[in-house]
């Protein structure tokens, strides 16, 4: 049924659904309304038996739902941002351990400068982690993700994190069908966990491993990575088989049959893009999109077949690499490996800079008359950033770089695109 | 108010004025001389000679396995208990053993203990462990947390007072003067700073905690009872355990006893527990010595010693015991009628 709720409240019902065992909150924005609402469901004893623990930082968090899955117990959080980072040690623990915790992240940037606002560097800086990480396009597959994740995570005995960006779906309201529990209890039998701590039958979990054996165990990550590659598009066709609509997936295409140029990107922004290609196409530009759902494992084969036929792909990326550039470039340059095909990175939106479609329109029509770069910051104000290097150079003493450029603004949060 | 009159009587043994056994009811020996104990931490691990910090986990996990019947599972910090116990598949754990992180064990076992709730499993205990950089470093933040939420879990602190797993250098519970890898024994204040440090017991009781306790490997009576009591409470609950590391202390391997005993008898650890924020017993001094006794068998803190030595650093470090046996009334007005009888060892 759909109703008309905010993208947490959407997750966070669909999360209680997938019947969760222990839950840990730490609040970051915009994460919090998530585990506010897991929160009080469970104090209001509807998700028994679940424990709702209020926990001192995000590196407990993650700690005790590692605690918790190596029990036994379904385990949830949610974090965001500095938050992410905060726990990134047990982040990567719980990979390596090979403990089936679900976990969203709510896309946002990291400081300094400090920023609450939506982008990708915190998906980007756990890319590494071992944890499959799947983006939302809409807040229904946001929700709708959970459950696949539910199921993913504990099939595989992996951690998987749902990306969905922050603000733009978590605090969106819109229509979302949340998925129904007998449904879910049918798409997601209980946890039967493939290691799990007994006093009845003791094992040693968490072992110091040498040389000898350390490359078998990260390649045995590796492989069951890729074995998530051979297991999400089953779980999105039984998926949409259980719940009548479909979500997930490794990559989603829109308009590629005949298009010479290709737009691919993570989230929410998708939408944005395909309304400015719908734009382009009505002028007679071949233009498509592919979203990339599945980011980690990487969807080689996928993007490489469905970019096959492109002149010049875009790349639109919440995130970039300093010193280096876009991140999701870089994947999908290795798995194009064509050098027939023209690549353009666009990093866009850093910080909750709102991505117009009249600026991806703009970007499109560079691209199709051959004058996109390799490397474009949307939207950038060069007049400010030459007036800040200006600084630098004249003077030593020319103080902090983010206060400087808000003070050449003059206004604060005058502008978000 | 003393409530540690569990041992009624004591045998003490003549020279090390351990506690004897042999005396003693079956039912009043130590969980240790039971022949058929667990071996929590079995034989064959890797720690080095004389390690008291081996010694303090078989004897707490052993106490605690009797306690529970055997229904427990003890999340580890990263530490050299963790690295010399479990270079697998030699893991010398006989028991349901998980280790995560340095800084997030009492996290995890706060994990765990959810898990046995929602599990119905009310039978299964937790036990967290870590060093004393575990404890009072790394692991405070996460520890601070599982104590203010009085989650179902006893953290025992195996305080050998360095990150000696890494090469003894300072943490937190370094005591004054003494000589480190990153507190040389150079420079006219040799050794760690004084005035600096974390008293972790009382932190802990600060908490509001249901029982905290001190102990040494050097009294196995006392620290058995300790577990025993903490495993018949639930809540959060803090067990501290000195023990000498000879690696990085520089005492002998065969004076680890010894070197913990001293450390009581000294009044430089003093040996008490608490229930809900108020001390309610301590273990009484029972042959005084000065602190010189107990530093001079220890190369780290050779430096007061060497040439004319430094009779000044070890004055401040006596008014340092002396504040302790005040504090704690460590001095017993009575201790001659608690040693009935002397044993001839």
């Amino acid at each position: 049924m759909l109703r008309q709720i905010e993208g947490s409240r959407g997750v966070a019902e669909t999360v209680a659904r997938c019947r969760p065992e222990v839950v840990c909150a730490y609040p970051i924005s915009p994460q919090t309304h998530i585990i506010e609402a897991i929160g009080e469901m469970v104090k209001a004893g509807q998700l028994s038996p679940c424990e709702f623990i209020n926990v001192e930082s995000e590196f407990a968090a993650m700690s005790v739902s590692i605690g918790a899955s190596a029990a036994g117990a379904r385990a949830y959080t949610a974090t965001a941002s500095q938050g992410l980072l905060f726990m990134m040690e047990a982040v990567y623990n719980a990979a390596g351990l090979g403990l089936p915790i679900v976990m969203t992240l709510a896309n946002r940037a990291i400081g300094a400068p400090i920023n609450i606002w939506n982008d990708h560097s915190d998906a980007m800086a756990a890319r590494d982690a071992g944890w499959i990480q799947l983006f939302a396009e809409t807040n229904q597959e946001a929700a709708d993700l959970h459950v696949l994740a539910f199921r993913l995570a504990e099939e595989l005995s992996l951690p998987v994190m749902v990306c969905m960006d922050g603000f733009i779906l978590t605090h969106a309201v819109e229509g979302i069908d949340v998925p129904d529990q007998r449904d879910v209890d049918a798409f997601l039998p209980s946890y039967e966990p493939r290691q799990v701590l007994d006093p009845a039958h003791p094992i040693s979990i968490g072992a110091m491993v040498g040389p000898e054996a350390f490359t078998e165990v990260r390649y045995l990550s590796h492989l069951r990575q890729l074995d998530a590659l051979d297991l999400i598009p089953v779980l999105a066709s039984q998926f949409a088989s259980t719940f009548g609509r479909e979500s997930g997936g490794l990559i989603h295409s829109y308009e590629t049959n005949d298009a010479t140029t290709i737009v691919v990107a993570l989230g929410s922004v998708l939408g944005t893009i395909k309304d400015a290609v719908d734009q382009r196409r009505a002028l007679g530009d071949r233009v498509g999109v592919v979203g990339i759902t599945t980011f980690r494992p990487f969807p080689f084969d996928e993007v490489r077949r469905a970019l096959a036929n492109a002149q010049r792909v875009i790349v639109i990326e919440k995130a970039f690499s300093v010193g280096y550039g876009g991140v999701l470039s870089a994947d999908v340059a290795s798995a194009t490996h064509d050098a027939t095909i023209s690549l353009h990175s666009v990093v866009a939106g850093l910080g909750g800079r709102a991505i117009t479609q009249h600026s991806l329109e703009a970007i499109l029509d560079d691209a199709v008359h051959g004058r996109l770069d390799s490397v474009t910051f949307l939207d950038l104000d060069l007049d400010i950033v030459e007036s800040e290097r200006a600084r630098i150079d004249t003077q030593r003493r020319s103080g902090p770089s983010a206060e400087n450029v808000l003070s050449d603004l003059g206004t604060v949060a005058s502008r978000i695109g | 108010m003393i409530i540690m009159t569990r041992q009624p009587v004591h045998f003490y043994q003549v020279g090390s004025f351990a506690v004897g056994n042999r005396l003693l009811e079956v039912s009043d020996r130590t969980v240790q001389s039971d022949p058929q104990r667990f071996d929590s931490l079995d034989s064959g691990h890797r720690a080095c000679q004389g390690c008291g910090e081996a010694l303090g986990a078989r004897y707490a996990l052993d106490a605690a396995m009797r306690a529970t019947g055997g229904q427990l599972i003890a999340v580890n910090a990263t530490g050299c208990l963790e690295v010399f116990s479990t270079p697998y598949p030699e893991t010398s754990w006989r028991i349901a053993w998980l280790h995560s992180l340095f800084g997030n064990a009492p996290a995890v076992a706060t994990g765990v203990a959810a898990a046995m709730k929602v599990k119905g499993m009310n039978d299964v205990r937790v036990v967290a462990q870590a060093g004393d950089g575990g404890t009072v470093d790394i692991g405070f933040g996460c520890l601070s947390g599982m104590f203010e939420r009085n989650d179902d879990v006893l953290f025992i602190c195996y305080d050998n007072e360095a990150y000696m797993n890494t090469g003894v250098q300072r943490s937190g519970a370094t005591p004054p003067a003494a000589r480190t890898a990153t507190t040389e024994a150079v420079g006219p204040e040799p050794g760690n700073v004084f005035g600096q440090g974390k008293d972790m017991p009382r932190l802990a009781m600060a908490h509001g905690i249901s029982y905290v306790a001190t102990a040494t490997v050097a009294d196995l009576h006392d620290l058995e009872n300790k577990v025993e009591h903490a495993m018949q409470l639930h809540g959060a609950r803090y067990l501290h355990i000195l023990v000498p590391c000879p690696l990085g202390w520089g005492s002998a391997s065969c004076d680890t006893i010894k070197v913990a005993r001293l450390a009581q008898e000294t009044g430089l650890f003093p040996v008490f527990e608490a229930e809900n924020g108020v001390v309610t017993g301590v273990s009484k001094i029972r042959h005084r010595t000065s602190v010189e006794s107990y530093l001079s068998i220890q190369k780290r803190f050779r430096h007061l010693f060497a040439g004319s030595g430094r009779p000044d650093i070890v004055a401040r470090i006596q008014a340092m015991a002396d504040q302790n046996i005040a504090l704690y009334g460590l001095l017993a007005e009575d201790a001659p009628a608690e040693i009935t009888r002397e044993v001839s060892a």
